[in-house]
C-alpha cells in the first residue's frame, strides 16, 4: 500500500537524532510489547507479513506520530481480534468473557531459546526455475496496490540489474492477506542511484530485494 | 524519533498511561486464555536485553578480520558462517554480509519498517526505526553519515542496502590500521554497532581498551 510507512526519499523529517548510550528498552511497557509480539506470533494465529500490514495500515498521521512499540501494540490489538484470539469487548474491558480459541502452539519458557535460534526461515522449494539470471537487465513493475507490498514507491518502474538470486521465498504480498505462502524466486536488484533520483543523490547504488512478480525483463 | 509522554517512568501510585493500561490488558488476557506463557515473556525480554546484541556481531567481524578463511566463508554464505559462532534465527534467518573497501562503503536501512539483523546486532536503536533515517538513507547517505559525524573521502562510492525482505544485512567494516597481531578478542573491542550498520566506522586502536 502507498502508506506513510513507505518513506524512502521523502523530505522533511529532519536530521537523524542519535541517543547516546541508548538502552534496549525505554520503559517497561516496551519490554512487554516486544515479548507479547514474539510469543503471541509464535501461536501461528498470524504471520509476520500480516503483522507488518496491520502496522503500516494505521492512519497515516497516527503512524507518523506514534512511538514504534505503540504501533506494534495497536497492530497486536487488531490481530488478536481479527484472528479471534480475543473479542473486542474483552480487549475493552480487560476481562476474559468467552472460552479460548484453539491455537497451533503455545511457546513455553523452556523452548524460547531454541525457538528463537531456529527462527522462521522463508526459503521454500518450488518446482519452477528462476526467470532471471544474475546480470540480467530488469525493470520493476509499476504497481500501487491497496494491499501489502514490499516494493517501495521509489523503486517502481525503474531499471536495474540482477545482482543475486536467493531461491524462492514466501511472497509477502500474498502471505499478508491469508493467500498462503505463494513462494516466488527472490533476487537482489542493483539500481544505479541516478536511475532512482536523477542527479540529486549522494548514493552510488541502491540494492533492493525483489520477488519475481515485481520484475519484468527489459529488451 | 523522540519519545512522547508515554515513555515516562511513573512514580509509584501515579496514574498509568493509556498505552501502559492497554499493554497490561492485552498481556493479562493472552495469559489468562492460555495463548502465552508468562514465563516465556520474561525469557524473551531477558534474551534481547542481556544475551543478544552488537557484541555478537563484533565477534563475527573480529573473526573475519583475523581469519581469512572465515572471511571467505562469511562473504560466501553468511548465514552458515555466523551460525558457526552460535548466532542464528529470528530476524537473521537469511544473512548477507557486505564488505567495505577503500573504494566502497555500505549502508543498511529498512525504508518500509525496521528490518534489522537481530541475532548479530540485537534490537534496533530508535534512530534506525525513525522517519529521518528511513527516508534519507536511500537518497542522501552522505547527509545521513554527516548526522553521525562521519565524513568519507569524496571518491568513495556508497551502496545502500534496503532490507525489504527476510534477507538481513551486516556490514563488514575495514580493519583499522595499527592492529597487526591483535587477537579476535582485542579486535572485537574496536567493532562498534554503527560500524556494522554503516553509519559509523570502527574505533581507532588508540581509543579502545587494551
Amino acid at each position: 500500500m502507498n502508506g506513510a510507512h513507505d518513506m524512502g526519499g521523502v523530505a522533511g523529517f529532519g536530521p537523524v537524532v542519535v541517543e547516546a548510550d541508548e538502552p534496549v528498552f525505554h520503559a517497561e511497557w516496551e519490554r512487554r510489547v516486544l515479548a507479547i509480539n514474539v510469543a503471541a506470533g509464535a501461536t501461528g494465529a498470524w504471520n509476520i507479513d500480516m503483522s507488518r500490514f496491520v502496522r503500516e495500515n494505521r492512519p497515516a498521521i497516527e503512524y507518523l506520530t506514534t512511538p514504534y512499540y505503540a504501533i506494534w501494540l495497536a497492530g497486536l490489538e487488531h490481530l488478536v481480534v481479527e484472528t479471534g484470539l480475543l473479542t473486542a469487548l474483552e480487549l475493552a474491558t480487560g476481562e476474559a468473557l468467552v472460552p479460548p480459541k484453539p491455537v497451533k502452539q503455545v511457546l513455553a519458557a523452556a523452548d524460547v531459546e531454541e525457538r528463537l535460534l531456529r527462527g522462521w526461515p522463508t526459503e521454500r522449494p518450488v518446482g519452477f526455475p528462476p526467470r532471471f539470471e544474475v546480470g540480467a537487465a530488469v525493470r520493476t513493475r509499476v504497481i500501487a496496490p491497496a494491499t501489502h507490498t514490499r516494493l517501495p514507491r521509489y523503486a517502481r518502474g525503474r531499471p536495474g540489474t540482477v545482482h543475486a538470486w536467493h531461491g524462492a521465498h514466501v511472497f509477502p504480498d500474498a502471505h499478508a492477506h491469508g493467500h498462503g505462502e505463494a513462494p516466488h524466486h527472490l533476487y537482489t536488484v542493483r539500481f544505479e542511484a541516478k536511475d532512482l533520483w536523477g542527479p540529486d543523490t549522494t548514493a552510488d547504488a541502491v540494492y533492493l530485494n525483489c520477488w519475481e512478480p515485481y520484475l519484468e525483463a527489459t529488451s | 524519533m523522540p519519545h512522547d509522554d508515554h515513555d515516562h517512568d511513573h512514580e509509584p501510585g501515579s496514574a498509568l498511561s493509556d498505552v501502559e493500561l492497554r499493554v497490561r490488558a492485552l498481556e493479562s488476557l493472552l495469559v489468562e486464555k492460555g495463548y502465552v506463557d508468562p514465563a516465556a515473556l520474561d525469557a524473551i525480554v531477558e534474551t534481547y536485553e542481556t544475551k543478544i546484541g552488537p557484541r555478537n556481531g563484533a565477534r563475527v567481524v573480529a573473526k573475519a578480520w583475523a581469519d581469512p578463511a572465515y572471511r571467505e566463508r562469511l562473504l560466501a554464505d553468511a548465514t552458515a558462517a555466523i551460525a558457526e559462532l552460535g548466532f542464528s534465527g529470528r530476524g537473521g534467518e537469511h544473512m548477507i554480509v557486505v564488505e567495505n573497501t577503500p573504494e566502497v562503503h555500505n549502508l543498511i536501512v529498512c525504508t518500509l519498517c525496521s528490518c534489522y539483523p537481530w541475532p548479530v546486532l540485537g534490537l534496533p536503536p530508535v534512530w534506525y526505526k525513525s522517519a529521518p533515517y528511513r527516508s534519507r538513507a536511500v537518497i542522501d547517505p552522505r547527509g545521513v553519515l554527516a548526522d553521525f559525524g562521519v565524513t568519507l573521502p569524496a571518491g568513495v562510492k556508497i551502496r545502500v542496502w534496503d532490507s525489504n525482505s527476510e534477507l538481513r544485512y551486516l556490514v563488514l567494516p575495514m580493519r583499522p590500521a595499527g592492529t597487526e597481531g591483535w587477537d579476535e578478542d582485542r579486535l572485537a573491542t574496536l567493532v562498534t554497532r554503527d560500524s556494522m550498520i554503516g553509519t559509523g566506522l570502527p574505533s581507532a586502536p588508540g581509543k579502545a581498551p587494551a
